[in-house]
């Protein structure tokens, strides 16, 4: 233990501990920006810096250790004043315009800025000058970046895509697209986990709210709208909502409000997915030998785009099964449009994802095959839809609840685990013993592929033989995962990846609320909704039966190859 | 009113004169990988402050270079303002009345030939190449990529074994390189900011000596694969250290009598004390690598035979032949050279040179080792000739100094001319020609002949040290390729289409330093790891301490000294002084730890393991 003094206050701590995690002991808070805790501990914006007894120069608190008998003064007149001026520094080449800002209300410099009391800023303004493809689903914003580094990091070591990195160099550095290539051709995934990590507005999603007014504006329009299954575990954090409170069907009932004609869930497509992707593992389990294995899950379009761009050579071990997003869309377009009796070019089909890749897979030019345009026109993140129940003037503490239209708004306990890592899989698993064996097993059979680690694995016996799986999420424990694979060290049956960690419940579309991971919670609150669901089991869903009956024919059948498979080599990049 | 006064400078001035000195050793320190571009922007501001004003070109020119120099940076530029930046730095240089005018527009109209890349990336694609990709300066300037802050950070706790055993992660020569390296790491030290660079070698050298023995690392678990590793130098040695690490069969074929290589056969005893070289190699073969000494590849063992007979081959047979000069009389009898004297030094056999009159020709390390031996064995008279000025001489100044205090003298500005014989063709003087100092045409300037006469100076022996060439006939024969004698390998140190073969040390890139054999023995080494099909990793359980929290107020920097020239030139006893411990600490404790403080900390920082 090491003994030091912090603001007069004695306290004992472990060696190694930052002088910033001692002060939080004594409850004392230290102003900081740039620092996300084992991620980005590299001192950029001088923020958190304090004054050690003995030491003329300031220290930073995030990322140097007590030693025994240090007298720190976190708000010494001098600290007060350079960590002051090094925030006016930072807000003079960033463009505050806040008023015009996504992340208004929820920007760490703004809130820092607005903390020390800064009203004026006696330093010239001087903004960088960038061009930004703004087609791209990803948006950097030169404007507003603070150099805190945090997406660089992100990307190199959670992700392992390197895709920033620093550029120019002396009083021009920036961070760009690492080796000065175009983000088109930096092999991004897009999963966003670098806006999910970015303190200010710096990188932000592609606003695509303007196309869905316009949609809900169109009176020959017919607005169809999918939730996928994470949203429901976050959308309230935006809006100030307590986690019980924000349920799926107040957001339901925010979206009827908002204008949308039929308010589904992805849940119906996550349950379809099953059906098609544990009937296709159970074809290749049948052709064993002819296979190349391990089988991977095709659901997280991040994932996709990681596998095609790092592993080209693996894309054939993918499903061809689409996502549910993808799945629903074709559906809506085709069965939906059947039923309701109308042209399906009149529907304008609208999802709500915690996914940035996700606006890239619905414009994959053959993700067309419902035949009226793309199957999925418009992809909202958690956060834009936020955004709209905010523009609406919605008050979302006095939403009653409200039920999904039908028949695709039904789901399994099954499919809302598709939002967390290792839910596809469990609900594969499932619903591949039912299949097999004709009985269904216990729902929680397979919990061992639950959990939070990046890189799980387990084995099952189904019917007599047995069967190995691993799940991975986030890109970095995909290398890993993949890399094993490949040398030999690994060998599995079927994989699940997701590309962001903890899976979409950690999902670059999520809420942000900076320096804190809320994958785990919302996780939770996904396997929560799987226990109390009345159905579990995808092969359960009545409307997924019913679509079989009446549309489908039956999993794998010519139509369902038509719609609800693809040949992900063929996605454009 | 005085007719004359006394000019005494004011506060401003003085204060300048200390930022002169430390932007000079700010310039120094300037880390590689900076935009070119911005930086000369920011030479030609300097300059233009520099400016008395009177003439125009040069009052006006400059700024307005500077000007266009920013929107190049700014990305406001096209090719015309390029056009511009010459039209005007031309003017400039052609019309200005005085150097502070003509060459800051020579600094432009350089610029723009040498950084032409990178105007075109920023003016034409908006964009900079140059990228800061070496955080920590004197990490990413040793050739081995030693952790020298980390270890600097052990010396200063005490943990002199911990030390020892994180440099043997990249370095398995640290007794050596303690006392001989050339320390690269030390020329752009980031301490040279404050005051002058930390004296790396002479800290590694104390953690060494204070270390005791130091066992090597547990040995990986074998895997049955053998490799031989041609010539038991520094680079043959490291690349057998970690190839026998990983767990592979090494055996090293050494031609002389002796490990070691030019570590033996060319530098001296009293720079390089045989027993510690000794302990060093033995504790290198204590992994159980085989020797065989006297192995003359192509004559005792052809190389076939070894290609055949191992896995793979790592060749590095050194520099060990001495080149010739083109003199008149050079056959006459009592020319001798230094690869000769210091091999039989090496091997402990006589040299015959009490009580001579000896003349060395060359101004590098070797000439000046030859030199102090010569004293060591007695010789009456010794002296350099050299053709450029002493400064300009390639041996370390230390190295001079040191032959000069021994009583060597120096020649400096002497060509050789001719050799005088007696009748028995034995040598007897030496004709010099005196000359002077020339032009510059890149970086060194070039002597030519004085309009004097030439004179002659007596001599029994003539050494020539002027260079050393590579024995690569054998190897070439069976098809190694070969380009002036050296061994072409690429930067992985594999040969092209040769599958298996490997080469490094002074044999592919000509004589040079310790520490570039070194760290080419371990890029063959990771490099056949691979080729073998594994991927063993090389790291150190040691943890590094945290870095002390102080100001950094200038302190002089803890030189070595040496032992009096008079005591020192009679015995081949180490010349140098170790640190004392009070010097150790207080130098320890300058690193200002860039792997923590700084880019360091982020990017292009610590290597942990390889």
């Amino acid at each position: 233990m090491v003994k030091l003094t912090i603001n007069n206050q004695e306290i004992s701590v472990p060696e190694h501990t930052t002088i910033m995690e001692a002060a939080e002991m004594l409850n004392i808070f230290i102003p900081n920006l740039c620092y996300l805790k084992d991620l980005n501990e590299i001192g950029a914006c001088r923020v958190c810096v304090v004054e050690v007894e003995g030491v003329s120069r300031l220290v930073t608190s995030c990322n140097n250790a007590v030693s025994e008998g240090m007298v720190v003064t976190t708000n010494s007149p001098k600290v007060r004043a350079s960590r002051k001026t090094n925030v006016e520094l930072i807000l003079s080449q960033h463009d505050a315009r806040c008023a015009t800002c996504v992340r208004s209300g929820n920007c760490s410099l703004q809130e820092i800025s607005n903390d020390l009391g800064i009203i004026d800023n006696p330093y010239k303004e001087n903004i960088p000058l960038a061009h930004w493809n703004d087609d791209f689903p990803l948006i950097r914003d030169y404007e507003k970046c603070i150099k805190c580094m945090r997406c660089i990091e992100i990307c190199d070591k959670i992700q392992g895509l390197n895709v920033w990195d620093m550029s120019k160099t002396g009083s021009r550095t920036t961070v760009d697209v690492s080796h000065n290539r175009r983000i088109e051709e930096a092999d991004c995934a897009l999963c966003g986990q670098c806006i999910t990590h970015c303190p200010t507005a710096a990188l932000r999603e592609r606003d695509d709210t303007d196309r869905v007014y316009e949609a809900l504006g169109t009176k020959d329009k017919i607005t169809i709208v999918q939730i996928a299954p994470a949203v429901r575990a976050a959308w309230g954090e935006d809006l100030g909502l307590p986690r019980e409170f924000a349920t799926v069907k107040r957001l339901v009932a925010a979206l009827r409000k908002i204008g949308f004609d039929y308010i589904f869930d992805t849940n119906f497509a996550a349950d379809l997915t099953i059906m098609e992707e544990g009937s296709e593992f159970l074809q290749r389990l049948g052709d064993k030998e002819n296979q190349k294995w391990p089988m991977f899950t095709s659901c997280c379009p991040g994932w996709v785009r990681f596998i095609n761009t790092q592993y080209s050579d693996m894309v054939d071990q993918l499903s061809t099964a689409k996502s549910p997003q993808q799945m629903f869309g074709a559906i809506a377009k085709t069965y939906y449009a059947r039923l309701l009796g109308v042209d399906p070019d009149r529907i304008f089909s609208v999802s709500i994802m915690p996914c940035t890749a996700k606006k890239y897979e619905a414009g994959v030019s053959v993700m067309a095959d419902a035949g009226s345009g793309q199957d999925v026109d418009v992809v909202l993140t958690t956060r834009e839809i936020d955004r709209m129940i905010r523009a609406e003037k919605i008050n979302p503490a006095l939403l009653e609840e409200e039920e999904f239209d039908t028949p695709l708004g039904e789901g399994t306990g099954a499919a809302v685990i598709f939002g967390a890592t290792g839910g596809v899989m469990e609900a594969a698993l499932r619903s591949a013993y039912y299949l097999v064996t004709g009985e269904n097993p216990d729902p929680d059979a397979f919990e061992d592929v639950r959990g939070r680690e990046g890189w799980r694995e387990a084995s099952f016996d189904l019917a007599g033989s047995k069967l190995k799986v691993a799940i991975a999420s986030g890109l970095g424990n995909t290398r890993r995962l993949i890399e094993a694979i490949r040398s030999g060290e690994a060998s599995y049956d079927f994989v699940e990846i997701m590309a962001c960690p903890g899976g979409c419940a950690g999902g670059g579309g999520q809420p942000i609320e900076d320096g804190k991971e809320l994958a785990g919670v919302r996780m939770d609150v996904l396997y929560g909704l799987d226990t109390v669901a009345d159905l579990r089991f995808s092969h359960e869903n009545p409307s997924v039966i019913k679509c079989y009956e009446d549309f489908l024919g039956a999993p794998l059948s010519a139509r369902s190859h038509k719609l609800l498979h693809t040949n992900q080599k063929s996605w454009e990049l | 009113m005085s007719r004359l006064r006394i000019i005494t400078s004011n506060k401003a001035q003085e204060t300048i004169e200390f930022l002169y000195k430390d932007l000079e050793r700010r310039i120094v320190s300037s880390p590689p990988g900076l935009c070119p571009i911005d930086l000369m922007a920011s030479f030609v501001k300097m300059s233009h402050a520099q400016t008395c004003g009177k003439c125009s070109p040069c009052r006006i020119g400059l700024g307005q270079l500077v000007d266009l120099l920013e929107e190049v940076l700014d990305g406001k530029a096209t090719m015309s303002t390029l056009d511009l930046i010459e039209k005007t730095a031309s003017a400039v240089y052609y019309t200005s009345d005085c150097a502070i005018g003509y060459e800051a527009a020579d600094m432009v109209l350089r610029g723009i030939e040498g950084f032409k890349e990178d105007f075109e990336e920023h003016i034409l694609r908006g964009r900079c190449v140059a990228a800061l990709d070496q955080a920590i300066p004197c990490i990413s300037l040793c050739p081995a990529g030693v952790d020298v802050p980390g270890y600097i950070a052990l010396i200063s706790e005490g943990r002199y074994a911990d030390a020892v055993k994180l440099i043997r992660k990249d370095n398995p020569l640290p007794a050596v390189c303690g006392l001989i390296c050339e320390h690269p790491c030390e020329v752009r030290c980031r301490r040279n900011m404050i005051d002058d660079s930390i004296n790396i070698r002479g800290l590694k050298r104390f953690a060494v000596e204070n270390a005791g023995y130091v066992p090597v690392p547990e040995k990986m678990p074998a895997t049955g694969k053998t490799i031989a590793i041609i010539g038991g130098g520094p680079s043959g040695l490291s690349a057998a250290y970690y190839l026998s690490l990983m767990g592979h069969d090494v055996e090293i074929f050494e031609k002389r009598k002796h490990l070691g290589g030019m570590l033996r056969y060319g530098i001296p005893r009293y720079r390089l004390p045989r027993e510690i070289l000794d302990d060093e190699i033995n504790t290198i073969l204590s992994l159980g690598i085989k020797v065989h000494k006297e192995i003359d590849i192509g004559k005792d063992i052809t190389f076939k035979k070894i290609k055949e007979d191992f896995d793979a081959v790592y060749i590095a047979i050194g520099a060990h032949t001495d080149k010739k000069i083109n003199i008149e009389g050079h056959e006459t009898k009592g020319i001798t050279s230094a690869v000769d004297i210091l091999r039989k030094s090496g091997d402990g056999e006589a040299l015959d040179l009490e009580g001579k009159n000896i003349v060395i020709i060359g101004g590098g390390n070797v000439a000046m080792d030859v030199a102090r031996t010569a004293r060591r064995e007695g010789a009456d008279k010794v002296r350099v000739v050299y053709r450029r000025r002493q400064v300009d001489m390639t041996a370390l100044e230390e190295e001079v100094e040191g032959a000069i205090a021994e009583g060597c003298e120096i020649l400096d500005l002497y060509t050789p001319r001719k050799i005088e014989k007696d009748e028995n063709s034995n040598i007897s003087g030496l004709w010099i020609q005196s000359q002077i100092i020339g032009r510059i045409p890149f970086d060194r300037p070039v002597p030519v002949d004085a309009d004097t006469e030439s004179i002659l100076i007596p001599c029994d022996q003539l050494v020539l040290a002027v260079g050393q060439g590579i024995e690569s006939k054998s190897f070439e024969k069976e098809g190694i390729p070969v380009t002036q004698d050296a061994i072409m390998a690429e930067e992985w140190s594999g040969i092209e289409n040769i599958p298996g073969v490997y080469a490094g040390g002074d044999c592919v890139f000509g004589p040079a330093t310790v520490i570039r054999a070194i760290a080419a023995g371990k890029v063959a080494a990771a490099n056949i790891d691979e080729y073998l099909g594994y991927h063993h990793v090389i790291e150190t359980d040691v943890e590094i301490p945290e870095p002390r929290i102080a100001d950094r107020i200038p302190c002089g920097r803890v030189n070595m000294r040496d032992r009096q020239a008079s005591e020192r030139v009679s015995d081949y006893e180490l010349v140098e002084f170790p640190m004392s411990l009070e010097e150790a600490m207080q130098e320890s404790s300058r690193c200002l730890r860039c792997d923590h403080f700084g880019l360091g900390v982020f990017k292009g920082g610590r290597v942990e393991k390889w």
